[in-house]
């Protein structure tokens, strides 16, 4: 196709950051900047009976100290997505101010922002603030606090529900077709609570320029635009062409980096205050009390079978706990990035999930790795193997008993599901017989037994996922409650030289944009690709974008850049005709120049640039400039896909688990980047068996955190792990110019339940059927003796 | 407190407050903003330098207690533009993502080398259990370090 796409181009970006010459937020110093520290809440419910900051104002190297009782504490965070009610209620949306007034709602909400001339000067005074607090009774399990008498959050509502929601076919029609099955299996279990952790935590400096009436906040944001955008017209009420937002090296999101934050509001309001820049960057204990979580969901489901195993009806219940607040794209998680998943890659004919969305004391959830869909994968890959164990089936032959035979979404239409999505194309079997094939299937399940003959534990454990991302056609999500279009836009200066500057609203915190769109520009262009550089992260910079998360840089990013480069060539065509004297529809472009065909007549990409910009001999009628903006509004979201499988042995005396191979076979349509893909496939894959066998954010029930540290939440380290061995099958995405479907979540969607049905297929001989996630030890070995 | 020390081959002298950490000192004092802080427990690793020849977390100390000391961070490892083999064999492998946790793993990449030549991925994933990266799962770091032995040692 050309000399970059496909390859494994080496990274751009990487010289800055092994070098250590990465340009995070927290890098960044200002002129007579400030530094910022907050005053947080011990308790997760407590009444705000007085604060008195009189001793902190006086201490040394103090600014300025606010509280509520000061303007900033009119405003408040906006929520993104809105889901109503199934009886028509309208979602309940409570103010999430910027700092706590009168009530506190989870730990370490913020009461009061101390500035000063250093942080350990803001850190010193924000200890002289006293705060009275009347301490209530919490609530953190999203069950508990749907039930009758549980504390509640918000009192301007009758119970803590936000909403509740539904979705797929009549709930009655499926209860009749489980009362019908020959077999149904259950399961009850808690999809925990994860913090997402990237390693930079957040950093914000904000910077009002009295003299141009014009803010700069530096931001460790996925989401540039949309910070923009919320901060301006949603929080302060500010003008947005006076804002410019940058985020330049971003050090991990995950999702956690998507949402605007109080912090990100409080500063940009105090640095007007003060006239000054003023900083503030977290500490990982803050983090942890203050970064939007992930999953919560507490489920109960029920699938039928027939007696050969297929999937007759699958019935769910679902309480997903929303924090205190509701954070950006919240509502969207647990609902239509969720529920719109059931269907898997199977033929399921009747689907019904319902969800009951409470607000409980604890930090707001929101977005991470997988948003919604890692949930529905854990349900239905845990509860298709537990079904395979009670109907002495194998886990791979009910998989290829209940998949959606293969469509590619060109000659053979899409797929419809029961949960409202149209699948673009697919080949779910190929990626279980690949991963079957480099796991040695056969030959593992001989040697398992023998094993246990000597009294050692082997499981192995299969997932097949689907994925929605490449996120989202406005008008689609508009209908489902979001407040945004979801586009993205892709500009293509070619400068008066030939050489090419690309502004794209996607947002690079790891992924290589720098490198793998440079690739697609220069073969689509046909020149180096030295001569294009891609510029993100700064509103001033890039006309607008909805920034990157949910798998959707390259797919609706991508396809942006890829509409202005036809722009490109087509004006391009105009001019080279004029300069060749030929006619338009005789040319053909290849290689960075425009041939007359059948001839060696031709002009280069160059000189067709540089006549745009010095039209002395130029088309009549036609614009100087070779330069385009567009905006691409997806037609569908791309369904990436794939087959995880995981080999474990347990330890029987301790229930430890020991992970000893790892193999996933995805789909993400086409590559552009083989080692990117893959970084991100082992990257996804390790988040997944995270939160399968460490992760867990645990509260104890009066609302405090009793894991804020890395002394106390496990993550994966590199010794927790073996090497992940990869594969792909292609199944290009028929919707979208590159043919791309998206590779950052999957990993992370795919391999937490083959990890799980792996230590379960390891001790299931002992009758252990489920184990709650994270797989400690201790659970384990519990559920071993039992 | 008055401290002297030598860092990446210069000698720096300042007054400084005794309750400033290393990785403070070195990120507000000295601009050396290669060696990033991502927690306060000492369980990331995104800080590691090398202190007398030995990797160490430099939040872990005070600046006060490096007095006298030679300490080479992140910036010091790369001779000019020419890339030093371990951060060559990163690029190469792609054993970094956003590049956050990457100055640390380099500098621990070092500490594993200078102690062992030919460090089996079982040694290297042992090395590493101190630095933290949600990037990679590893997988890239482990191939970059045994590239880089390679490299180095042969």
């Amino acid at each position: 196709m050309g000399n970059f796409i496909g390859k494994s181009v080496k990274r751009r970006e990487d010289a800055r950051f092994l070098k250590g010459a990465g340009k995070y937020t927290d890098d960044i110093k200002l002129p007579k900047m400030t530094q910022a520290a907050f005053v947080r809440s011990p308790y997760a419910h407590a009444r705000i009976l007085k604060v008195d900051t009189s001793a902190a104002l006086k201490a040394s190297g103090v600014v300025a100290v606010y509280t509520s009782n000061d303007q900033c504490g009119d405003y408040g965070v906006p929520c993104g997505w809105q889901v109503n009610f199934k009886n028509g209620e309208t979602m309940r949306e409570p103010k999430h101010p910027l700092l706590a007034k009168d009530k506190i709602r989870h730990l370490g909400e913020a009461v009061a922002i101390v500035i000063a001339e250093s942080l350990e000067l803001a850190r010193d005074a924000a200890e002289l603030v006293e705060v009275d607090y009347e301490e209530l009774a919490a609530v953190t399990n999203p069950r508990e606090a749907m039930k009758s008498g549980a504390p509640q959050v918000h009192d301007e509502w009758k119970d803590n529900a936000a909403f509740d929601w539904c979705i797929g076919n009549d709930r009655a029609e499926v209860e009749a077709a489980l009362s019908a099955a020959h077999h149904v299996t259950e399961m009850e279990f808690r999809n925990q609570r994860l913090a997402p952790n990237a390693i930079e935590p957040r950093s914000y400096i904000a910077d009002y320029d009295v003299n141009g009436d014009k803010w700069t906040l530096y931001t460790s944001t996925q989401n540039p635009h949309l910070i923009r955008l919320l901060l301006c017209a949603f929080a302060l009420g500010i003008p947005e062409h006076k804002v410019r937002v940058v985020s330049h090296d971003v050090g991990g999101g995950f999702g956690s980096k998507i949402y605007h934050y109080t912090e990100e509001a409080l500063l940009t309001w105090v640095s007007r205050e003060i006239g000054r820049p003023v900083k503030w960057t977290s500490d990982r204990s803050e983090a942890f009390l203050t970064d939007a979580h992930g999953r919560d969901h507490m489920v109960t489901s029920k699938m039928g079978f027939d007696k050969e195993g297929k999937i007759v009806a699958h019935l769910t219940d679902e309480y997903c706990g929303m924090g205190a607040y509701l954070s950006t794209f919240a509502p969207a998680i647990p609902t239509y990035l969720h529920g719109t998943l059931f269907q898997g890659v199977y033929t399921t004919p009747l689907i019904h999930l319902n969800v009951t969305a409470p607000f409980t004391h604890t930090v707001p959830v929101d977005a991470y790795r997988g948003a919604g869909r890692p949930e529905a994968t854990y349900l239905l890959e845990r509860i298709l193997s537990k079904a395979a164990s009670e109907m002495n089936m194998d886990q791979a032959e009910i998989r290829f008993k209940n998949f959606i035979p293969p469509f590619d979404g060109i000659t053979q239409p899409g797929y419809q599901t029961q949960v409202a999505l149209q699948y673009d194309s697919g080949n779910y079997e190929a990626t279980l017989k690949r991963g079957l094939e480099m796991l040695g299937y056969e030959d593992f399940r001989k040697e398992q037994q023998e094993a246990r003959k000597n009294g050692k534990l082997l499981g192995v454990g299969i997932s097949t996922y689907i994925e929605g991302c490449g996120i989202a056609p406005s008008a689609v999500v508009g209908a489902l409650g979001a407040r945004a279009g979801l586009y993205e836009v892709g500009h293509v200066r070619v400068q008066p030289t030939g050489k090419v500057s690309v502004f794209t609203g996607a947002h690079s915190h790891g992924q290589g944009h720098e490198t793998v769109f440079a690739q697609f520009v220069a073969d689509k262009l046909g020149i180096a690709m030295d001569d294009v550089e891609i510029v993100h992260g700064d509103t001033d910079q890039v006309a607008f974008g909805m920034g990157t998360y949910g798998s959707r840089s390259l797919a609706v990013g991508g396809s942006a850049i890829i509409k202005s480069i036809d722009k490109v060539l087509e004006k391009g065509a105009k001019i080279a005709a004029h300069k060749l004297e030929a006619a338009e529809e005789d040319l053909e472009y290849a290689d960075g120049k425009w041939t007359v065909k059948g001839t060696d007549k031709s002009v280069s990409f160059g000189d067709v640039s540089l006549t745009a910009y010095v039209p002395h001999d130029y088309p009549e009628g036609l614009e100087p400039g070779l330069d385009f903006s567009s905006f691409y509004d997806p037609s569908n979201f791309t369904y990436p896909f794939g087959a995880h499988i995981a080999v474990v042995e347990v330890c029987k005396d301790t229930g430890k688990v020991d992970l000893k191979r790892f193999v996933a076979c995805d789909d993400v349509g086409n590559v552009m980047n083989p080692m990117i893909v893959d970084g991100q496939i082992h990257g996804g894959v390790v988040q997944g068996i995270g939160q399968a066998l460490l992760e867990e954010v645990v509260y104890d029930e009066a609302g405090q955190m009793i894991n804020g540290s890395y002394m106390d939440y496990a993550m994966p380290r590199a010794d927790d792990l073996p090497m992940i061995e990869t594969d792909r099958t292609t199944t290009p995405c028929p919707h979208n110019p590159l043919g791309v479907k998206g590779a950052g979540e999957a990993g992370a969607i795919g391999s937490t339940p083959a990890v799980v049905n792996a230590v379960v297929d390891a001790v299931a001989h002992l009758g252990v059927t489920d184990i709650q996630m994270p797989l400690t030890p201790q659970r384990v070995w519990k559920a071993m003796q039992n | 407190m008055n401290i002297t020390l030598t860092i990446n081959g210069k000698v720096y002298a300042h007054d400084i407050a005794p309750r400033l950490s290393l990785s403070q000192y070195l990120r507000e004092v000295l601009d050396l903003t290669g060696t990033h802080i991502g927690c306060d427990t000492s369980g990331c690793g995104a800080c590691t330098i090398t202190l007398n020849g030995d990797a160490v977390k430099s939040c872990t100390i005070l600046a006060v207690q490096a007095d006298g000391c030679e300490i080479t961070t992140i910036e010091g490892m790369a001779n000019g533009i020419e890339m030093h083999p371990i951060q060559e064999a990163f690029k190469e492998h792609h054993g970094l993502q956003c590049g956050f946790c990457t100055p640390g793993m380099v500098m621990t990449a070092a500490d594993i080398l200078k102690n062992n030549a030919h460090p089996t991925e079982k040694e290297i994933r042992e090395g590493l259990k101190g630095n933290f990266c949600r990037c990679t799962g590893y997988h890239n770091i482990v191939k970059s370090i045994q590239h880089a032995a390679e490299k180095i040692n042969g």
